[in-house]
């Protein structure tokens, strides 16, 4: 019997009630990346990349160039004050080439194809004005494709993760170890620029899986084995640890039931995101809600869904949405479990419970657990049933909606059906008054 | 649909009664078979006592200069159907009233004879000891050899219903007017190639005798001309002449006014046909009437080499000769055109009038909703096929494919009234008035004018014997009132004014004016109804006055005892100008493009009394006292709409069913109960061929949709997924079965656009939600092999996107429905028996269904605030009120309103040119599963 959590056909708080289904991709799509406030790209393994209008579901553009699937993306909007402002995204592919695209003509703006490996991650530094590509070595370029510097052979593997950090700096994840590399203009020509490594950080016992920045202060680092790290971001030292949390055999009070069989698949910190308080950790197919200045777990789902978690994704509105590979999206809402009188309460570290109201056993678990600081739980409050495979990541666009791509090579635009009907509402009778009807 | 027309019989007995006196106590027809080709499936209804014929057919006859009045050919070409009618006789009658306004020959002040291009005269005659009643289409063709060039035609639509003839005027003349039209330009080309060898000839001839004297000319050194040599030099000036003359006929030919093509008047024929003209055309146009144009020669290039032969000076008696037959006349390929174009008018005009007129009249409606019709109505033939008639019989709409036209390029029509030809019209009629008065004891023709449109509306009630004048054609009167005879320069201006208001106050009584002498032409109408230039030129307020005198008419139509006075009544004469127009169109047919234009519509607010009254043709809840009678539909239309249906002619008319519908009771589909239908046989008359199918589809629909609300107690609910958007799938092992089922559930389908209905009958791949997007039902195949285990997975793990019916298992699971509208449109107690008539109860409840979510749609204010301030919440509560009281909906019905809303918004918006991007809509709510 399966423990996770399920919500029925009755979704009284989920707003998409209407979709779009976008054909085009042939194979798995992989990216979905936000051009502009209605615009978006997605790119995956068949190579191509399609430009969508996110309001009507309408494609813009069939972007071809690349031979091999595609392997990082990423937007790249020119800031130049004298110019408007045009939209570029940078796709790296398989193929050893990296191409910017213009969104605006839809049409390959350059092209570069002088790598020696394939690059697997794409960092811009709007503030610098100078893009970074990783692969095998971190290079850095200007908009106009010059290379500027590059550092030496890394690794074969190539790197998994650049985050961007303060003073110029940038995190790179190299298998288990985190590189800081510092860039400065080098001393001789304005152009010129120089990177350099200037921290090597071994703490992770495995390959470093996800990497995200917080704020200016922080950054968090998730790995294979569920190890979760938050580091300073100016002095590149550890501020806080996780190691097991994804480990309940240390928890006497939790269900037996509930205990995960230990495959490393299952432990990897798939995907990481933060707002200013809590990061939100998508390890294997629970979600965990790590709050910053608790230092501690405030909340958790265990088994969020069937399988891998794949993407998360923090809502302004206390929502959370993730995406995993069983195909569905679900939609949680961190609520503050109401408080009871204090008991003595066992201080343990972890102090979360998997399940929402609807799970007895978990209310059980609850209650043995009463503690006297704000506790939290996951309530599932919607789930999305569409993609018949892994739905690899998703975008949210707000009110526009939700888009969702998967290994069944389509894209799904998720609405709220209330808005639309309105919307639509609204373009008749404009249409009836562009005709002279009203 | 909207009616239902087999019903109609049914339902009016006392006007049987009614009709009862009129006739004989106890037709003949009750005792012996009154001829042997009543035959099979003659019933007693048949109204065959007059006629000989057994059915409507087509005569074209032709006034041969050597025979005189001869008939040619019928459609359909069957000595059945022309039974003991005796055609040679019946030919003399029609083409005794044509009248030749044609004239070929010298008019003064010019040098060569001139062709005239003639307009058809088109006439309704009666004979009464025929039993017959024509539509005779007179046209008259070129033949060089003929006297005058002229060969004159016509073409009679002979039935034994004169209610059909009258009504269905319109409808035939535009569709004559094709088959004439299509003639004549096949003539034309005809013509002008035989003018083409006969210039070669005469060439030769005038070369052959310059050259003899030449000879002669040398021979003879004397001085002076023998008479032999002057002979010559005459007989070389006579060819010249005939030359001259006849290079003039071939630009006359050539430059034939091709600007009417351009005129909505034009119907064009068919694509192919269209396509041959235009390669005519381009040849015909002003530009190339030059001889020297090389786009002439380019037409003739085609021609076939001919060897020029020698012209005898003197020409063959005209009675030697053979004459040319109509197939020579008109080039092989235009008269197989013209002939499967007749072939088409007998399809189209077979059965009884009742049923043609209210497959008009639900057709013109759907027409109208032009915003809602795609939902639940086949519209393809809307679109595609112009629809053979309009509703115009008795309304006087334009033809369809007018309408089309005027649509499309909102071209005004040509005939439009304006004060001034209101006045002139007036002045015209006292002519013919006082015989009119005499019959119908009306005080004066203004009056009548003025009279309420009631009646006029009502005109139908007459017996419309009354002789109608026309311009373009002579009226040949019934005897006793022939006294007028307006010439065509004079009435021009009347035209469109005068006839109706004679249609509209002659009454019943005027039947007993049938004359002895037994011809009467019961009305004649302006051939093409085209007005020269220079008439056009002196109406230009009129085209403008157009759009009001148009919106008059829509109120008028539709609303006469609701809305009487539909403008402020600012002058009486404007409104006295809307109502003749109405009347105008009935019987001359100026077409008023409005009624069918959907924008017009649109435009009124939906809210107000009178738009409310325009737009949704239904009646507003008629469904209720509907039901109970069980046909529903007709209701929908006696509530108020079209009060003239109430009239008796249509149960005379009925009479002539069974018999104009022979071909069909062959065909027809077994139904439940054949008791119930004693001439129940009479299948719909075939609108179109294209029709037929989509018929019989109808009906064993309508019949499986009969079983399926009887066998299951769970068809609300299945019903209810189907109208709010929810895919049903059939899962079930036995195809047959299967599809049956889908068939049945099929006629609730919503349609999402103008394409085939979103309805899957057998699929057996496991289904995807890229499936539930495109269709709404769909039938599944259960099978044990793992593909199956897919696709029952498949079904699960999509099940909120779906109501599953399980055929082989009798259950359903979906959501729950509490609402009452499918309750009226699915009881399993109904009394309706028959497929097709719970078919077309199905379609006026869902017409209902349509006009609520039309409103739903349309008001402003339930989906935009009022004001800036106003907050979202109250405008919610504003649409949920209006849909809960003022649609009077409940629970579960709000959902199909709703999604019929969002269906007619997504087509409403819809881009012509971009496709759309199909969207599924679903609602987070629990299914149940229902078991028998």
């Amino acid at each position: 019997k399966s423990s996770v959590q399920t919500i029925g056909e009755e979704q009284i708080q989920n707003p998409y009630t209407e979709l779009l289904v976008l054909k085009g991709h042939q194979d798995i799509v992989r990216f979905l990346v936000q051009i502009d406030d209605c615009r978006f790209a997605s790119a995956g393994d068949d190579g191509i990349v399609f430009l969508w209008n996110a309001q009507t579901g309408e494609k813009l553009f069939e972007l071809h160039g690349h031979t091999q699937k595609i392997t990082a993306i990423a937007p790249f909007s020119s800031s130049d004050v004298t110019e408007e402002k045009t939209h570029l995204i940078i796709t790296a592919s398989a193929d050893r080439t990296v191409i910017i695209w213009d969104c605006t003509s839809g049409r390959q703006v350059q092209k570069v194809s002088c790598f020696h490996s394939t690059v697997k991650c794409l960092t811009v530094l709007q503030r610098l004005n100078v893009w970074l590509s990783g692969g095998s070595d971190l290079c850095v370029w200007n908009r106009k494709l010059d290379l500027l510097c590059k550092t030496s052979h890394l690794t074969d593997a190539g790197l998994s993760a650049l985050v961007e950090l303060p003073k110029n700096c940038v995190a790179a994840a190299v298998g288990r170890e985190l590189i800081i590399f510092r860039l400065s203009a080098s001393s001789n020509g304005s152009e010129g620029w120089n990177v350099l490594e200037v921290k090597r950080l071994v703490d992770h016992q495995d390959n470093i899986s996800s990497l995200v920045s917080v704020n200016d202060l922080t950054f968090v680092t998730g790995s294979h084995v569920g190890e979760l790290i938050v580091w300073d971001a100016l002095d590149w030292t550890k501020q806080a640890s996780e190691c097991s949390f994804w480990d309940s055999s240390v928890h006497p009070d939790v269900q037996p039931e509930i205990k995960l069989s230990q495959s490393p698949n299952e432990t990897s910190v798939q995907h990481l995101t933060s707002d200013e308080e809590c990061v939100f950790a998508a390890v294997g197919k629970g979600i965990y809600v790590y709050n910053l200045q608790m230092k501690r777990v405030i909340a958790c789902q265990r088994t969020a869904h069937d399988s891998s978690v794949l993407h998360i994704e923090k809502l302004p509105n206390r929502q959370l949405i993730s995406c995993s590979e069983d195909g569905s999206v679900r939609i949680w809402e961190l609520r503050e479990k109401q408080q009871l009188p204090a008991e003595p309460v066992p201080t343990g570290f972890f102090n979360m419970w998997g399940f929402g109201r609807a799970n007895k056993q978990a209310n059980q678990a609850a209650k043995k657990m009463q503690e006297n600081t704000p506790t939290y739980f996951l309530d599932l409050v919607g789930d999305l049933i569409g993609h018949s495979s892994a739905v690899q990541m998703f975008l949210y666009f707000g009110e526009l909606g939700l888009a969702t791509c998967s290994a069944d090579h389509l894209i799904i635009l998720w609405k709220d059906g209330e808005r639309e009907s309105s919307l639509r509402s609204l373009t008749l009778f404009k249409k009836l008054a562009q005709n002279g009807d009203l | 649909m909207i009616s239902a027309p087999d019903v109609v019989a049914f339902t009016r007995e006392e006007e049987l009664e009614d009709d009862l006196y009129r006739e004989p106590p106890l037709p003949e027809e009750y005792s012996v078979p009154l001829f042997p080709f009543a035959g099979q499936g003659a019933n007693p209804w048949a109204k065959v006592a007059g006629s000989k014929f057994t059915r409507d057919f087509i005569l074209i006859s032709e006034f041969s200069e050597q025979v005189g009045p001869q008939p040619l050919l019928t459609i359909p070409d069957d000595a059945k159907v022309s039974g003991t009618f005796d055609l040679n006789y019946f030919s003399l009658r029609i083409m005794s009233v044509d009248y030749q306004a044609s004239f070929v020959g010298h008019p003064p002040g010019s040098a060569y004879p001139k062709l005239n291009f003639v307009e058809d005269s088109k006439v309704v005659l009666g004979d009464s000891k025929e039993g017959a009643f024509a539509y005779v289409h007179h046209l008259t063709l070129y033949d060089l050899e003929a006297r005058g060039f002229v060969r004159p035609f016509c073409m009679a639509y002979i039935s034994a219903d004169e209610h059909k003839i009258m009504q269905q005027f319109q409808e035939l003349s535009s569709e004559f007017s094709k088959a004439s039209e299509c003639l004549k330009t096949g003539n034309r080309k005809a013509f002008a190639s035989e003018l083409e060898k006969k210039l070669k000839d005469l060439d030769y001839t005038r070369t052959v005798l310059h050259n003899e004297t030449e000879l002669q000319k040398k021979a003879n050194d004397k001085g002076y001309y023998t008479t032999q040599a002057i002979e010559k030099a005459n007989e070389l000036a006579s060819v010249e002449k005939s030359i001259i003359e006849h290079q003039d006929l071939l630009k006359q030919i050539r430059s034939y006014p091709y600007r009417k093509l351009k005129e909505s008047e034009f119907h064009p024929y068919e694509p192919e046909c269209a396509l041959d003209r235009a390669d005519v055309g381009g040849d015909q146009d002003p530009a190339a009437s030059d001889p020297s144009e090389p786009g002439e020669t380019h037409l003739y290039t085609h021609v076939p080499s001919y060897t020029p032969k020698l012209i005898k000076a003197k020409s063959a008696k005209c009675f030697d000769k053979k004459l040319k037959t109509l197939e020579e006349l008109c080039d092989v390929y235009f008269f197989t055109q013209t002939l499967d174009q007749l072939h088409h008018i007998e399809r189209t005009f077979r059965g009884d009038v009742c049923y043609l007129l209210t497959e008009q009249i639900s057709r013109a409606l759907l027409k109208q909703q032009s915003v809602t019709n795609f939902l639940f109505e086949d519209v393809s033939f809307l679109e595609e096929k112009p629809p053979e008639k309009q509703y115009r019989g008795c309304q006087g709409l334009g033809q369809d494919a007018i309408d089309e036209k005027c649509s499309e390029d909102s071209l005004a029509p040509k005939v439009v009234i304006s004060l001034g030809s209101y006045k002139s019209s007036v002045e015209c009629v006292p002519i013919k008035m006082e015989q009119e008065m005499e019959d119908s004891e009306e005080p004066k023709m203004s009056e009548s004018v003025m009279s309420e449109h009631q009646e006029n509306l009502d005109y139908l009630d007459a017996d419309i014997k009354g002789s109608i004048s026309s311009g373009e054609s002579i009226e040949v009167l019934g005897t006793e009132k022939s006294g007028s005879g307006l010439t065509k320069s004079e009435s021009q201006a009347s035209l469109p004014v005068i006839p109706s208001p004679q249609v509209g106050r002659s009454k019943v009584g005027s039947r007993r004016t049938v004359s002895e002498d037994s011809i009467e032409v019961l009305s004649t109408c302006p051939s093409e109804s085209l007005i020269p230039e220079d008439f056009k030129a002196s109406y230009p307020s009129a085209i403008n006055e157009e759009p009001y005198v148009d919106d008059n008419e829509g109120g008028l139509r539709f609303a006469p005892r609701l809305n009487p006075d539909v403008d402020d009544g600012q002058d009486d004469i404007s409104k006295q100008e809307s109502l003749v127009q109405v009347d105008a169109a009935c019987c001359i047919g100026k077409e008023s493009p409005n009624f069918l234009e959907p924008l017009a519509e649109l435009g009124q607010k939906p809210c107000e009394e009178d738009g409310v009254v325009r737009i949704p043709p239904q009646p507003y809840r008629p469904a209720e006292q509907g039901l109970r009678g069980g046909f529903p539909s007709h209701d929908g239309i006696s509530g108020g709409l079209l009060p003239y249906e109430l009239d008796s002619r249509y149960l005379t008319g009925s009479r002539e069913l069974s018999k104009s519908s022979l071909d069909e009771c062959s065909d027809s589909m077994s139904y439940i109960s054949s008791a119930a239908s004693t001439c129940s046989d009479r299948t719909p008359s075939p609108a179109h061929l294209a029709c037929q199918a989509g018929e019989r589809h109808k009906k064993r629909a309508g019949q499986n949709a009969l079983r399926f609300i009887r066998q299951y107690p769970f068809a609300h609910p299945a019903i209810y997924s189907l109208l709010s958007g929810r895919t049903l799938v059939v899962l079930g092992e036995d195809e047959a079965m299967v599809k049956k089922l889908v068939t049945a559930l099929s006629i609730f389908v919503p349609n999402c656009g103008v394409y085939a209905k979103p309805v899957k009958h057998w699929v057996t791949s496991p289904l995807h939600l890229v499936d539930f997007q495109k269709w709404k039902l769909i039938g599944l195949q259960r099978t044990v092999s793992p593909a199956g285990v897919t696709a029952l997975h498949a079904l699960s793990r999509y099940s909120r996107y779906l109501s599953i019916l399980d055929a082989d298992s009798k259950t359903l699971r979906c959501p729950l429905y509490k609402g009452t509208v499918v309750a009226r449109l699915a009881d399993h107690r109904t009394q309706i028996k028959r497929g097709s008539t719970y078919y077309m109860h199905v379609q006026s409840i869902l017409t209902q269904l349509c006009s609520k979510a039309f409103l739903f749609t349309f008001c402003h204010h339930l989906h935009l605030p009022i004001s800036e301030r106003e907050p979202e919440e109250s405008v919610v509560n504003r649409r949920i009120n209006f849909l809960k009281l003022q649609l009077g909906l409940a629970n579960e019905d709000i959902k199909i309103v709703q999604y019929l809303a969002e269906l007619l918004k997504l087509h409403y918006i819809q881009e012509p040119g971009q496709g759309r991007h199909p969207l599924l809509r679903f609602d987070y709510v629990p299914s149940f599963l229902y078991k028998i």
